[in-house]
């Protein structure tokens, strides 16, 4: 670019284009012309493929949920006509969708509670001076390449109630038979455990990656103050990775209420079980829209349902991690302040985003 | 740890070299000195992870073995010997030749994985670039919008998006699994993540300079640049991808199933012969964990990256 002989507007905006031609012809090109709309237009085009896509499966059916829950719609037929809120006032009466809640809770409960005490113990080991350190972390998050689908079948052999592997071993220690597919609580744990083997690792991981970036110094005025290896762990390491386990913990969340796959696939029928002890709400908006029924309204007005309840429970559960996890911050808080600027930086990126989970969940 | 020891080169020069190294190593162990990567693991935190590497890995070998056998000796034992039988290559076969199209499905994800893959990150590229390097109006607010969206369950939307592919005929189709998935909140985010650190503004200001267009620009500037990222992001998408079960059960049906969908008719149709269906979850397991085993380093170092990065 001769600087002298650029206009002056050009040189401000750096044109696509050198402005060789505009100098010479004193007026705007054809090819700069081009050039300029490409400069102006070109970042919403590169843009544009996420909103477009978005608008049309994502954004749409989520406000088209809305009004198709509000109407009579069969799978078939379509609309039948606005029905005002009695897809609602019908789902809340079924006594299924009671039970589907129960269940959801509970296996919600069961997996995500021990999963994330556990993530954070081999996160613990994990952040050691290991021999083979790769080793290790590939092989915890091994499962998670395993399809959901996979997994449940091989859990449903393993804990199947008369040629389980679990049931044999625990005939041979003498323990009776546990009823895995007969009784709701045990249906849960085993479909719990199923979660729980395909997340646990993964987790650990997202944990470790916190817990590195724990700054040493807070260690180090810990021994100071005579702080052993437990007291560290619990007025240090667990404050520290508050925001982290908060994510974990909503990720879980919005996962562990939409599950499906595993219990669909706990039996073959798919059903959830002969009385229903593990049917779970997406299961059981399946079944409304999918089913005999075909009713898409009630199916719609169960997404809705099920939408608020995450919502709640996401909100409710980023508030009773913060009081958890702040429990005893005062050492802890002293030293956030001293954190380097950049570590700082880092705990917001980590709060501000971090869909990894739900991406991994959902998808 | 008292100050006044002796350090490890005080040791080295009066008491030779052994004495300084066994020094070293107490001092690497000392119960207080040493936390965090510094501290070296008990045997206790060795035998921890064995036990958590050999449970994510039994349920596997486990299927495996079942896969190896026959129904008439998985039905007599119920707890497999640790060694596997020869029947594997029956056993996929028979899956091969049962009334469910496995090969078809094989083909099927093959398609729906490697399509989506590709144009995830090209287009989660493509945006990164932009959001993280190009000045427009309206761009701060985009982008929150876009990490915004990764907060909403996908799943609330099943049925309207059901209506949607069924009134454009796709019901039964691939491109219904594959146009849903072709973009996504989280590739953008992690692309725009990537570039505002890995790409100088320098690089780009040359090559406008060079007389390159926009796209031009991003093809051979931005996108090489932005390959790490792309890489991974790109496993992370098969993955899912690959797994990926509740939307392509309802939209595919039977008729036209990926793996995950064709093993559950697997197992809903021969639910007594687990050779068979574990046969099948092999077959439907392999491609992704020879994928692990070459890629397995980086799928980890993603997560961790990710988790602190955002």
């Amino acid at each position: 670019m001769t600087p002298a002989a650029t206009p002056l507007k050009a040189s401000r905006e750096p044109a696509p284009n050198p402005p060789t031609r505009t100098q010479r012809r004193g007026s705007m090109s054809r090819r700069d012309k081009l050039g300029r709309l490409d400069f102006v237009v070109s970042p919403y085009l590169y843009i544009a493929p996420f909103f477009v896509v978005f608008a049309i499966t994502g954004l749409y059916p989520l406000l088209y949920t809305a009004w198709v829950s509000f109407h009579k719609w069969h799978l078939i037929g379509g609309d039948q006509g606005f029905t005002g809120v009695d897809n609602y006032v019908n789902v809340l009466q079924q006594p299924n969708f009671w039970i589907a809640l129960r269940n959801t809770f509970s296996i919600f409960l069961l997996s995500s509670v021990p999963q994330i005490i556990l993530a954070i113990l081999i996160a613990y080991v994990l952040h050691t001076n290991l021999r083979a350190k790769t080793f290790w972390r590939m092989g915890v998050l091994l499962p998670y390449v395993v399809a959901p689908v996979a997994v449940s079948i091989i859990f449903s052999k393993l804990f199947a109630d008369q040629s389980g592997m679990v049931n044999a071993i625990l005939g041979q220690v003498g323990i009776g038979p546990i009823g895995w597919h007969a009784s709701a609580f045990w249906s849960h744990i085993a479909i719990a455990n199923m979660v729980n083997f395909r997340w646990t690792g993964y987790n650990a991981l997202i944990i470790l990656a916190a817990m590195q970036a724990i700054p040493r110094e807070l260690y180090e005025a810990a021994t100071v103050d005579g702080a052993g290896r437990m007291r560290q762990f619990w007025s240090v390491t667990i404050p520290q990775l508050r925001s982290t386990i908060m994510f974990v913990v909503i990720n879980s969340t919005i996962g562990g209420l939409q599950i499906f796959d595993e219990p669909r696939m706990f039996d073959t029928m798919g059903n959830g079980g002969a009385d229903n002890q593990w049917l779970t709400l997406t299961m059981y908006l399946y079944q409304l829209g999918w089913g005999p029924q075909k009713s898409f309204g009630r199916a719609s007005a169960v997404a809705w349902i099920l939408f608020l309840i995450i919502l709640l429970f996401a909100s409710l559960s980023f508030l009773l991690t913060r009081r958890i996890a702040s429990s005893g911050t005062d050492p802890a808080r002293s030293g956030r302040r001293r954190r380097p600027r950049r570590a700082q930086h880092r705990t917001a990126a980590r709060r501000a985003g971090n869909s990894r989970v739900q991406e991994g969940a959902l998808s | 740890m008292s100050s006044n020891e002796p350090s490890v080169a005080m040791i080295e020069q009066t008491a030779g070299k052994r004495a300084a190294r066994a020094a070293a190593r107490r001092r690497a162990r000392g119960s207080h000195r040493g936390f965090g990567p510094d501290r070296r693991p008990g045997p206790v935190g060795y035998v921890f992870l064995i036990a958590a590497v050999l449970i994510s890995a039994y349920p596997l070998y486990f299927a495996f073995l079942l896969a190896t056998s026959n129904a008439a000796e998985i039905a007599k034992h119920p707890i497999p010997s640790l060694l596997p039988k020869g029947e594997l290559v029956d056993n996929i076969t028979r899956v091969v030749n049962s009334g469910i199209d496995l090969r078809g499905a094989f083909i099927n994800s093959l398609i729906v994985s490697g399509v989506v893959s590709v144009s995830v990150v090209f287009f989660s590229t493509l945006a990164g670039y932009a959001f993280s390097k190009l000045r427009f109006r309206g761009r701060d607010g985009l982008l929150t919008f876009v990490i915004a969206t990764m907060a909403v369950p996908a799943q609330l939307g099943v049925v309207p998006l059901f209506i949607v592919m069924a009134r454009l005929g796709w019901t039964g189709q691939l491109i219904a699994v594959i146009v849903p998935a072709m973009v996504s909140a989280f590739g953008v985010f992690w692309m725009t993540q990537y570039i505002r650190d890995a790409l100088p503004y320098e690089l780009i200001e040359a090559a406008r300079v060079d007389g390159a267009s926009m796209f031009r620009t991003f093809w051979s500037v931005a996108l090489p640049a932005a390959r790490p990222a792309a890489s991974m992001l790109a496993l992370f998408t098969f993955v899912g991808s690959w797994t990926n079960f509740f939307w392509p059960f309802i939209v595919l049906g039977a008729k036209n199933p990926t793996l995950p969908v064709a093993l559950q008719l697997l197992q809903a149709s021969y639910f007594k012969d687990y050779s068979l269906i574990m046969a099948g979850v092999v077959v439907a397991t392999v491609p992704l964990l020879i994928l692990f085993v070459f890629a397995g380093r980086q799928l980890v170092s993603g997560i961790m990256q990710g988790a602190v990065k955002g």
